[in-house]
């Protein structure tokens, strides 16, 4: 991060391994930018035979209800094309700050990085999650 | 008219006050350096004790002239703050108690006032009467500001302290590979929590952990704040792509989760650390049998 | 004892999604600065952005200004987010869980709330509105009442 007012980025890069997409997430995210991502995706899984996504998120220094609400709906209309997303590489001080906001993102599988998502599609013992429930993501007690 | 005497008086007892600590700040600050304070924390040398005595003198000086004699938040005293601080505090490392130390800095109004007396050619006329009494006012003072240091040290020291005590209480056990383990002893608040969510999370980066046993057999009680904290833990785990389990739930602690009506939601719970181990490690695959006896038949 | 007093403070706008961006990156370096830890360098930031995008979609633009605090030793910052927007009419449907008028979650407001200090809203219907937030610097849990 320059700390610079830098030009507006366009686009995030999304990668084809196989059948599977892996989408690296990285640094400042503008809205605008993970809206078009969102589009972007959308028209890659409905064009192309993939059965699944992995969103690597490593990288990203805050998930606020915005992106999270983003990476929701990617999972849920990849799931409605029959392809599964994985949320990778979610940092500790985000995980804690997002279930402190009231985000537990139920709907959406995790890994610890992008190898073992990748491992989850080829192996295949992940369990599809319970239908996604947009609206009630304080399931918090 | 009799107030704004007093007052006029007073104004200027405090300007006379400032004026002699200025001009006599050596010789103060050579009394003060034999007096208790200043003698046991500067042990080095004399001057290092005289030095410091002149700070203080001079800051004293700042606050008189600028009126303030009983405002500790006098800016006149920012100056000597942290080496107060530093003083008090080393003679609560020896053991003095806050009382004791600001014993020791009453004594150095004595000393003070006597060299103030000496200044008037009546030294106990109305006017060595008046600057007298602000010098009295304005040691006071100085007396809450070692105080008020003392104590803030004290609170922060504590906070440390418990901090501490919190991270030494939270250990995070590798049990197997791509398992980790919490034993939660005692009352488990936020601040605790916090420590746990943090070094669990941390713990699960490190040890590349799928299962995290949350053990709460050492828990006294479960509330529905506890179930919330507990809640929060796992859900976080969960969004880094660690399962948890929360193992130790012991038969009161069962009855009373139910009895609150406690929503543990989808979280795998275990009676025994044992167990929630052996839910992991089967989920990974990982049978522990016991070895075949030697002699069994090999057919 | 209240004796917080400000040394310096920085105004921001809040018009584009690249001031949203800009004033997280600002918001970042400056918790930074003044000792925050990562977790509480995240809260604060992941609180901002709420905020920042509050202002700017509800209250139709606006800026925020960053004061630094001292309480004693201890660090903190204060940050308002001021506009002239429509105001909230309902303050407490507002800051409930999971309400919205936007595309959001509803998390916005409430979310932020848990995520900082202290936490006030002035809004009139009209009259615009400035939410202000302070976090402190001490990885120490800062006394506050438990939420439930």
């Amino acid at each position: 991060m320059t700390g610079s007012r830098r030009a507006h980025p366009s686009r995030v890069p999304v990668l084809a391994l196989g059948a599977t997409l892996l989408i690296t997430l990285q640094g400042e995210l503008h809205d605008s930018m993970a809206e078009q991502l969102q589009e972007d995706l959308t028209h890659r899984i409905a064009h192309s035979p993939v059965t699944g996504v992995v969103i690597d998120i490593s990288g990203v220094d805050i998930v606020d209800s915005f992106l999270g609400r983003v990476l929701a709906e990617i999972a849920s209309h990849a799931r409605l094309m029959a392809a599964r997303t994985i949320l990778a590489g979610m940092r500790p001080a985000v995980a804690i700050t997002l279930v402190e906001l009231g985000l537990t993102l139920p709907g959406l599988p995790t890994a610890l990085d992008v190898e073992r998502a990748l491992a989850m599609f080829e192996h295949g013992p992940c369990p599809d999650p319970p239908h996604p429930r947009r609206a009630n993501h304080a399931d918090l007690p | 008219m009799q107030v704004s005497e007093q007052d006029a008086a007073s104004e200027w007892a405090a300007r006379k006050v400032g004026e002699f600590l200025r001009v006599r700040q050596e010789q103060i600050a050579q009394r003060w350096a034999d007096a208790e304070l200043f003698r046991t924390v500067f042990t080095v040398s004399r001057d290092e004790a005289v030095e410091a005595g002149k700070a203080v003198v001079d800051a004293l000086s700042d606050v008189a002239s600028s009126g303030r004699l009983d405002d500790i938040t006098a800016p006149g005293f920012q100056t000597v703050r942290d080496q107060l601080g530093r003083m008090a505090a080393s003679r609560a490392r020896t053991g003095s108690t806050p009382a004791q130390v600001a014993g020791e800095v009453a004594e150095l109004h004595q000393p003070a006032v006597t060299l103030l007396r000496g200044e008037f050619p009546d030294p106990a006329g109305d006017q060595a009467q008046e600057c007298a009494l602000a010098l009295t006012v304005l040691m006071g003072t100085l007396r809450l500001v070692v105080m008020e240091t003392t104590l803030r040290q004290g609170d922060e020291l504590i906070a440390r302290q418990r901090l501490q005590l919190l991270e030494v209480a939270t250990p995070v056990i590798k049990l197997w590979d791509g398992i980790v383990a919490v034993p939660l002893i005692g009352t488990l608040d936020s601040a605790r929590s916090q420590v746990v969510m943090e070094s669990l999370l941390d713990a699960i980066v490190a040890e590349r952990a799928r299962y995290a046993i949350l053990d709460i057999t050492g828990v006294p009680t479960v509330d529905s704040l506890v179930a919330q904290h507990l809640m929060k833990t796992v859900a976080a785990a969960r969004l880094m792509g660690a399962e948890c389990i929360v193992s130790g739930i012991r038969p009161a602690i069962a009855q009373t989760i139910v009895h609150l009506g406690i929503d543990l939601g989808t979280v795998v719970t275990r009676s025994s650390l044992a167990d929630a181990l052996a839910y992991a490690l089967r989920q990974q695959g990982i049978v522990v049998a016991p070895r075949t006896p030697v002699g069994a038949n090999l057919s | 004892m209240q004796t917080s007093h400000d040394t310096g403070t920085i105004r921001l706008p809040i018009g584009s999604d690249t001031d949203l961006a800009w004033v997280r990156q600002q918001v970042r370096q400056a918790a930074a600065e003044l000792g925050f830890g990562l977790v509480q360098q995240t809260k604060l930031v992941t609180a901002v952005s709420e905020l920042a995008r509050n202002t700017l979609i509800h209250g139709g633009g606006g800026q925020v200004e960053m004061t630094v605090l001292h309480q004693g030793p201890v660090l903190g910052l204060r940050l308002a987010f001021t506009d002239d927007g429509p105001g909230i009419r309902d303050i407490e449907q507002a800051m409930t869980d999971g309400y919205t008028t936007g595309s959001g979650l509803g998390m916005g407001l409430s979310g932020a709330k848990r995520l900082v200090q202290e936490f006030g809203i002035d809004s009139r219907p009209g009259g615009g509105t400035t939410i202000t937030v302070a976090a402190w610097a001490t990885g120490l849990p800062h006394p506050r009442a438990e939420d439930g």
